[in-house]
């Protein structure tokens, strides 16, 4: 076993950050006390949770009201969705892609069965979607139009400045699932026209089981469940407080370090995707350019995905994968289907995400260990014997 | 995730590559998860005398690949014959529920190489 540790999983959670996790204690200790509550216990509660929303919103380029803190990504994405087909009267129509994480496909998988049509847009091999393929979806009754920012699995950009356009331009709800964008690059929401984004800590060093999610002011839908009345009725329940102290102090954190960070992380990337390349028979998933500042995606050929992150692990490398026997489901990842990877280049798949921490020793680390990994399990494969 | 077992059979597959003097290959594979594996038998007196795999898989279906290899050298062809996908999982001390499917390859590949063996030996004994 490697006494090195390799973290990059960023894609998957990040860690929480030591100056989050200190803005966060005083709220499982002292201030315990309920926001709703009008003693003063409760007061301080509440000024604390209304200036992490501030906090949040100011982050966004946002404004407080239009801040609702939610569990994270998947609630975030079931609230707009499910809450504007709710609004929605009769059945209507949502366009999508093909590449959105479970938490928006599955949704309009359900609303599909529910009687409302859903059309799941196709994307290009680096998995950027025709922002004309959105126009020409739209129908009388499209009520809403759900992109991710980002994808998760490749790390594809999606044009949502032009997707945003169209949306308003036809007065349609626009949604982005934006959980990977959020905290790596620079979200403007007037820029993008969003009336919806889903945002979730944990993916920006922030804690597990907290995120948000972004209304426009005007904008109407209806909340999934009844309660209390807290979030302006939209999620009711009493607030994950100190989650909520967290995502905020993490995002307001990973925002200003923006600048700094894009470059660095981007060069690691680069620096592995290149590293990566010159192995024998590898490709590149996902956009060559248009892609998260931290993520690479690559398919090594002859060799699944689930045994390269095994025998990584053994060096100590954390990396996610694409495979079926990875996914614990027969298929392989949605996502590397659509960009048309046949079965088996996907079944190859890894992702290697980086984040904060991740330094250059830990790229000359993963280099000099996967060339050894891919060799070995080649050299198993009855598919292609290697040298 | 896997047990000690299955990640010593992992690390350390056992008869791995081809065996170039081999009686009969079996090849198995599943349309579903896109794993492949061939099993080569080196057969004398009925008895397997020698095996060895090549495998495209995961984890566990590199592993059950090993384990089996292990079980079947020795043994006569009825014997083999015998062996089931679910004797290599408990040889593993079990598997995943989820990774159960991965290790069905294994004991098909053995019957199918038993297989073409025999039939091998068919068409010799009539010629």
């Amino acid at each position: 076993m490697n006494s090195r540790e390799v973290y990059m999983d960023h894609g998957a959670t990040t860690p929480v950050r030591e100056e989050v996790l200190e803005a966060m204690l005083p709220f499982f200790k002292e201030q315990y006390g309920n926001p709703s509550s009008v003693h003063s216990k409760g007061r301080e509660v509440r000024n604390a949770v209304e200036e992490a929303r501030e906090k949040t919103a100011s982050a966004l380029g946002a404004s407080p009201g239009e801040i609702y803190f939610t569990s994270g990504g998947t609630e975030s994405n079931n609230i707009v969705l499910r809450g504007a087909a709710k609004k929605h009267e009769g059945f209507g129509h949502i366009i999508t892609s093909a590449i959105e994480h479970h938490a928006v496909l599955d949704v309009c998988r359900d609303l599909e069965k529910e009687g409302h049509r859903v059309t799941f847009l196709p994307v290009d091999k680096y998995g950027r979607l025709d922002p004309s393929t959105v126009e020409d979806a739209i129908t009388p009754e499209t009520f809403i139009i759900s992109i991710m920012a980002a994808n998760n699995e490749i790390g594809t950009l999606q044009p949502l400045e032009e997707i945003g356009a169209i949306a308003a331009k036809h007065n349609i709800i626009f949604h982005t699932d934006a959980v990977q964008v959020v905290g790596q690059l620079p979200v403007d929401l007037k820029k993008m026209q969003v009336d919806f984004l889903s945002l979730s800590a944990h993916k920006f060093n922030g804690p597990k089981g907290v995120g948000a999610l972004y209304k426009r002011k005007g904008i109407k839908i209806d909340p999934l469940y009844r309660g209390g009345g807290q979030e302006g009725k939209l999620r009711p329940g009493t607030e994950n407080v100190p989650g909520v102290i967290g995502l905020a102090r993490a995002l307001e954190l990973s925002v200003e370090e923006i600048p700094h960070k894009i470059n660095t992380l981007q060069s690691l990337r680069d620096k592995l995707i290149e590293g990566l390349l010159k192995i024998d028979e590898v490709v590149l998933n996902g956009h060559p350019e248009e892609r998260l500042p931290g993520n690479v995606n690559v398919s090594f050929k002859y060799i699944e995905g689930e045994a390269i992150l095994l025998s990584l692990d053994m060096e100590g490398i954390a990396a996610s994968s694409g495979s079926a026997c990875s996914s614990g489901s027969l298929d392989p990842s949605h996502v590397l289907s659509a960009i048309g990877l046949d079965h088996q280049t996907a079944h190859g798949s890894v992702r290697f995400s980086l984040g904060r921490g991740n330094s250059e020793t830990d790229i000359d680390y993963v280099l000099e260990k996967v060339p050894a990994v891919v060799d070995r399990l080649r050299r198993i494969s009855p598919i292609r014997r290697s040298g | 995730m896997y047990n000690e077992k299955v990640v010593d059979h992992f690390n350390n597959p056992r008869n791995v590559g081809d065996l170039p003097d081999a009686d009969a290959v079996g090849e198995t594979g599943s349309f579903k998860c896109g794993d492949t594996m061939k099993l080569y038998i080196k057969v004398k007196d009925e008895r397997i005398v020698d095996v060895s795999f090549q495998t495209y898989g995961c984890g566990a279906a590199i592993a059950s690949s090993s384990m089996l290899t292990e079980i079947v050298k020795g043994k006569t062809l009825d014997e083999a014959m015998q062996v089931t996908n679910q004797d290599v999982a408990e040889q593993l001390g079990g598997l995943p529920p989820l990774k159960l499917h991965c290790s069905n390859l294994a004991a098909d590949a053995l019957h199918n190489a038993i297989a073409e063996y025999r039939k091998k030996q068919e068409v010799a004994g009539k010629g």
